[in-house]
């Protein structure tokens, strides 16, 4: 039996579906999702692996220790949780079809995040230990550096969608399902920065 | 129990008494007889269960059928239900029953291991081992390599080291395995209940002769145990002719020393095994090769043809060179 | 109108399926949207699910039979004690090529070739999601083999073990490139495998056939599903700490020195955290081919499909749980030692009420010995086995004295072989001919069954022997008079019958694939979705998407098929349903042949090959990386096009 020689029996129309939905409707929203437990899943172990370490010492962090400088790491935690908030009018605005809104906004989150990279640049001068130095030194360079990587990449995106926005393709509501997917992805983000500004900044303070 | 190894023995044809953890010459050794014997009836039992419930599902009668070609295809008998519960519920207890048997034979071998008389250190080698006899009286330490004499009854811990890369210590006769990681100290509980001699050997992967890093192991009275002690003790023999003269003088001002050391003798290098009692053992270059003359001078001419990529170098000895390190080094009991 | 409504507007003059074109017509119309562009550069830009599992499946048994080769080369070395046929440090090469073959470039690429293959036609729809990730994950796993074996053909191949443990692997005793060459290999099979992973859980979750709800969904997709989220949650840990190793190796990190502070068993922790998820990311989908097999093979359905679940769920989740039974050598605190005993035997609770449920299947129904079934059978006498080992090692004492010996080696080919590689080759002859058009020759499968049955217990069985005989694991010899000898050469002898049937095996595949008998639609007698078209399944599919109604679709269809009708036709389109009751919800455009995920994955091996050589090869290779996927990315047309109606 094919479905050829099967006589189709037409049961439901969905030619009046939408071409695109936004949130779990959205194809690309499950891949999203999958990614953000992937990276996640890297940021927990990572996390993990802090811990192992720590655990394995007499001292958290071993001496000589200088604290890293809270200045460039407070000032980067603030302006990420700042960047929530034209992070969720570009959300809105696009769950709205608002794309003229997504255009302005656009470009305010490429330079946030420009911005955030020259402070990283910044902490990691500040975090007064190497890589190379000791196991700490290793892991909290690891933390910072895989955290990094994930804002170049949500940078680039936005930076990207910023000038496809810019044309025509912008139009299309499809974009704005990115646009929207996009700003759902800077929120893990900085969640993830959350717990590593933590294990980076202050829980070497509590032990010492 | 411990001798229902023998229905396995039966299996193992042609099984060895030495490297062998059916062996059951130690504490630990035996309740692994015991405790494997428990485990291999349950389990067989299952298997047997399982294997029949096939044979006899494929094989028997099927004129009420449940299949699609009467429509039947999502109907299942009343009987699958409860037997789908038996079945759980079997499965279950078998492993409750084995978790709770290994668990008593745990406690067992802790108990056994409580309170050593004897305390040991052995440190792994790529790809040799180091083997320390710890006494609080620091004098009377005893420092040998790839050989381990324990007395029979006498409760031993080893503490466990690494130089270099993670190593596993295994004696199968007397206990299980625990493995030696660089940075970490773990330790093993050994108590030997049969004299004998057995046979130890790395068991984690180590690098290139990970194969070749085996260890004697000598269970005796507690006698011939503190007559062995006393000779290690000693320092090395003197050399007393000629021929042996030239070997200790080669041995002591060359190569050889940078890396051995030997007791009583100005060659006190610690990066190799310890030669003073180097010709008391059952074999050399740990366990590749049984000890005798014609081993001894093939060693020492060229061990990297012998045990590839081991740390010993082939250094180019000339004949009359070669001939006096053996005659010294043989004395050396 | 608002943007809004206009975009929830269907173009008027659009050709769609339905009653007015239909059959023929539209066979012609479909074709021409979803073939390939010819030539070369079409083949290369294909992101046909049905190529791209093809390729996957082709290359994995390529690997298979590379990896094959080596372990026939170490049986040689082991028939006899103190052989010389192989050297100490060339024989360390070939086990660890061996066992990294195995794991990363045969057993999960296989079954996830498999999945991609299978799962759009078992779910009635055109295409996997994100189809152009799917095409990038198989370059990108090529491209990690070839790495690998090239290097082994150069002799800088690793000699560390598949496993690779630190100081071992480390940058002090670890010397040269080989090491980074297998950490770096790691790299681009995990970055395939989980890119083939979100694209299968993606596609199962959204588009199913209508009326496919959860409760309806054949148990491979429930297998196929269960599987992509283990290695969405396991296989970051294998990336982390291969990365971590390269970072120790070539910046000069501490994370597994003890010297300054790193630990050794930091490795063992994220290796095993990943590789005993590992094991059943292989295992669970040869499950989901036996229960396909044995409800076709029975003619019923699976007995309690609900309980068949739950236990797919529940191994997933369980064998998170299990990973420090691969480290209780190690001297970790005894207290916490038993709860990953207590969850090790756990584990086989759920896999012995699949077992249940498969034989009470056969038991309710009528089966038919062909040779997927024989498999099948092959599996269960071999495989638990294999699981009955596992609770035994399961038992810490009892692993102090087995962990590390030939008895884990007889123990992980039972449940590996017997479970995971006899359900395949059972499932590659039942689908083969849904694949090719062309049935395997009946003959000559029966013959390689046999072969590779009894091939197999010849060769693994005496190792269990053997390592209780005190045989070691990673030994390129034994010494004679240790009562080795014996099991040894039986199990040299075994492993030549099992590759002799594998050659059977893969003959019977190549001849059947020019010369077999024509296979109809469903030649089998199947009940599940793929069998509704033919054979092999045209470019698109289905000629129209299917409605579901019950769990064995084509048993319970009557004189008609339900479908939908109404999406478009020149341009690629599927179907989007909603997660739990698969309600028909959004036309979605699929991706166009596109060469941009060849070219991302040429980009991505120059970053990472060299990368091996100089950290600054990230930050430079990232450019043409980035510049590719944008090319990739950047959408085609702003306006869909219009096509005239046919009338």
């Amino acid at each position: 039996m094919t479905d050829r020689d099967l006589a189709p029996s037409f049961i439901e129309d969905v030619s009046a579906l939408p071409t695109h939905a936004f949130s779990h409707r959205s194809l690309t929203w499950w891949g999203i999702m999958a990614f953000m437990v992937i990276e996640g899943s890297f940021f927990a172990l990572a996390i993990a692996a802090y811990f192992f370490l720590m655990a394995q010492e007499q001292q958290w962090a071993p001496g000589p220790w200088q604290p890293p400088g809270l200045v460039a790491g407070t000032l980067f935690t603030l302006v990420m949780l700042l960047s929530e908030i034209p992070n969720s009018m570009i959300k809105k605005a696009a769950e709205n079809y608002d794309v003229a809104t997504a255009r302005q906004l656009l470009p305010v989150m490429t330079a946030i995040g420009l911005l955030l990279l020259v402070i990283r640049g910044f902490e990691f001068n500040s975090l007064h230990v190497l890589w190379y130095e000791s196991a700490y030194g290793s892991i909290i360079w690891a933390l910072l550096f895989l955290h990094t990587t994930h804002i170049v990449t949500d940078w680039g995106d936005t930076v990207v969608l910023w000038r496809l926005m810019k044309t025509p393709h912008g139009k299309d509501p499809r974009r704005l399902v990115d646009t929207e997917e996009n700003a759902l992805y800077w929120r893990f983000v900085w969640l993830a920065w959350l717990p590593i500004y933590v294990l980076i900044y202050w829980v070497p303070r509590l032990f010492h | 129990m411990r001798r229902g190894g023998a229905w396995l023995t039966f299996l193992l044809t042609g099984c060895n008494g030495y490297q062998n953890a059916m062996g059951g010459d130690g504490a630990e050794g035996a309740n692994f007889i015991q405790l494997f014997s428990v485990f291999m009836v349950v389990c067989t039992i299952m298997y047997v269960i399982v294997a029949a419930a096939l044979l006899f599902a494929l094989w028997r009668r099927r004129s009420a059928a449940l299949v699609v070609e009467d429509r039947k295809h999502h109907q299942t008998s009343a009987l699958v239900r409860p037997a789908l519960f038996a079945w759980t519920a079997l499965i279950g207890a078998g492993l409750v029953a084995l978790t709770i048997a290994s668990f008593f034979t745990d406690r067992s071998n802790a108990a056994e291991g409580s309170k050593p008389q004897l305390i040991l250190t052995v440190t792994a080698n790529q790809w040799w081992w180091d083997v320390e006899y710890n006494l609080p009286d620091v004098s009377r330490t005893v420092r040998t390599a790839n050989e381990i004499h324990l007395p029979v009854g006498i409760p031993a811990e080893v503490t466990l080291k690494s130089n270099d890369v993670i190593h596993s210590f295994w004696i199968p006769n007397l206990a299980g395995k625990q493995d030696l990681i660089p940075g970490r100290q773990t330790d093993a509980q050994l108590l030997p209940r049969k004299i004998g001699l057995y046979r130890g050997q790395c068991a984690e992967f180590c690098g290139t002769q990970h194969a070749q890093m085996a260890l004697d192991v000598t269970v005796e009275s507690k006698e011939d145990f503190l007559r062995w002690y006393a000779a290690q003790l000693k320092p090395a023999v003197a050399p007393a002719n000629p021929q042996q003269h030239a070997g200790y003088r080669y041995f002591t001002t060359r190569e050889c020393a940078s890396c051995h050391n030997i007791s009583g003798t100005p060659a006190s290098g610690q990066v190799a095994p310890d030669l003073t009692h180097f010709a008391s053992r059952r074999s050399l270059a740990a366990g590749a090769l049984p000890m005798n003359r014609g081993n001894v001078y093939g060693w020492v001419a060229d061990p990297q043809s012998l045990k590839p990529g081991s740390r010993m170098p082939t250094v180019g000895l000339k004949a009359d060179e070669l001939h006096s390190l053996v005659a010294y080094l043989e004395t050396l009991k | 109108m608002t943007p809004a409504e206009r975009a929830k507007q269907p173009p008027a003059d659009v050709a769609r399926d339905g009653p007015k074109l239909t059959g023929a017509k539209l066979d012609k119309r479909l074709a021409a949207t979803w073939s390939n562009p010819p030539g070369f550069l079409g083949w290369l830009s294909s992101v046909d699910h049905k190529d791209i599992g093809r390729r996957y499946i082709v290359t994995a048994l390529a690997f298979l039979a590379l990896a094959g080769t080596l372990a026939i080369v170490m049986r040689l070395q082991l028939s006899k004690p103190d052989n010389d046929l192989v050297g100490a440090a060339r024989y360390n090469e070939i086990f660890t090529m061996h066992g990294t073959t195995m794991m990363f470039l045969f057993a999960v690429p296989v079954m996830q070739g498999m999945q991609i293959y299978l799962t759009p036609l078992m779910l009635g729809t055109r295409a996997n999601a994100f189809p152009r990730l799917n095409a990038f994950s198989y370059w990108t796993y090529l491209a990690g083999g070839c790495l690998l074996w090239v290097a082994f053909l150069l002799n800088i191949g690793p000699d560390i073990g598949w496993f690779a443990y630190p100081p071992l692997s480390g940058p002090q005793y670890g010397v040269g490139k080989r090491t980074d060459i297998w950490a770096q290999m790691v790299t681009f099979t995990e970055v395939a495998a989980l890119a083939a992973a979100v694209s299968l859980t993606a596609t199962i979750l959204k588009q199913r056939a209508p009326g496919m709800s959860l409760g309806r969904m054949p148990i491979f997709i429930w297998a196929t599903l269960v599987t992509s989220l283990m290695v969405i949650f396991s296989m970051p840990s294998v990336a982390l700490a291969s990365g971590m190793l390269l970072s120790d190796r070539l910046v000069g990190t501490h994370f597994y020195n003890p010297a300054e502070q790193g630990d050794a068993l930091l490795w063992q922790h994220l290796f095993w955290f990943f590789g005993h998820p590992e094991v059943y990311i292989i295992f669970l989908p040869a499950t989901g081919f036996v229960s396909e097999i044995v409800a076709t093979f029975s003619r019923r359905s699976i007995v309690h499909y609900p309980i068949v679940v739950m236990a797919l769920v529940a191994t997933g989740i369980l064998a998170f749980g299990l990973w420090v039974h691969h480290m209780f050598a190690t001297g970790l605190p005894r207290i916490g030692y038993s709860f990953y005993t207590a969850a090790s035997m756990a584990v086989s609770i759920p896999t012995g009420l699949q077992i249940f449920c498969w034989i009470a299947t056969l038991w309710e129904g009528r089966p038919r010995f062909q040779v997927p079934l024989l498999y099948v059978i092959g599996f269960i006498f071999t495989f638990v086995i294999g699981g009955l080992t596992g609770v035994i090692i399961a038992a810490v004492p009892l692993d102090l004295q087995l962990h590390d010996t030939y008895f884990i080696v007889a123990h992980f080919h039972y449940v590996l072989i017997g479970g995971a590689v006899f359900p395949l080759l059972g499932a590659i002859t039942y689908w083969f001919p849904k694949a090719t058009g062309r049935l395997m020759s009946e003959a000559l499968g029966k013959t390689s069954f046999w072969m590779i049955f009894l091939g197999f217990q010849l060769a693994f069985f005496p190792m269990h022997i053997a390592g209780i005989n005190g045989m070691p694991r990673r030994v390129y010899t034994y010494p004679a008079g240790m009562g080795l000898e014996l099991p040894n050469l039986l199990s040299s002898l075994g492993s030549a019958v099992v590759a002799v049937a594998v050659l059977l095996f893969v003959l019977n595949l190549v001849m059947s694939a020019r010369g077999g008998r024509a296979a109809p639609a469903n030649p089998w007698g199947g009940a599940s979705l793929e069998w509704a078209t033919s054979s092999p399944p045209p470019k698109y599919n289905f000629l129209h998407i299917p409605i579901v109604n019950s769990l064995a679709p084509l048993w319970d269809a009557g004189e008609k098929m339900a479908v939908v009708h109404g999406l478009r036709i020149d341009d690629r389109e599927l179907l989007l349903t909603t997660v739990v009751s698969a309600k028909a919800d959004v036309r979605e455009p699929s991706a166009e042949p596109s060469l941009w995920p060849f070219i991302a994955t040429i980009a991505l091996t120059v970053m990472f090959v060299c990368s091996i050589f100089s950290p600054w090869a990230l930050a430079i290779g990232i450019v043409p990386v980035a510049i590719a996927l944008l090319a990739w990315f950047w959408p085609k047309s702003p306006e869909p096009e219009r096509e005239p109606v046919i009338s």
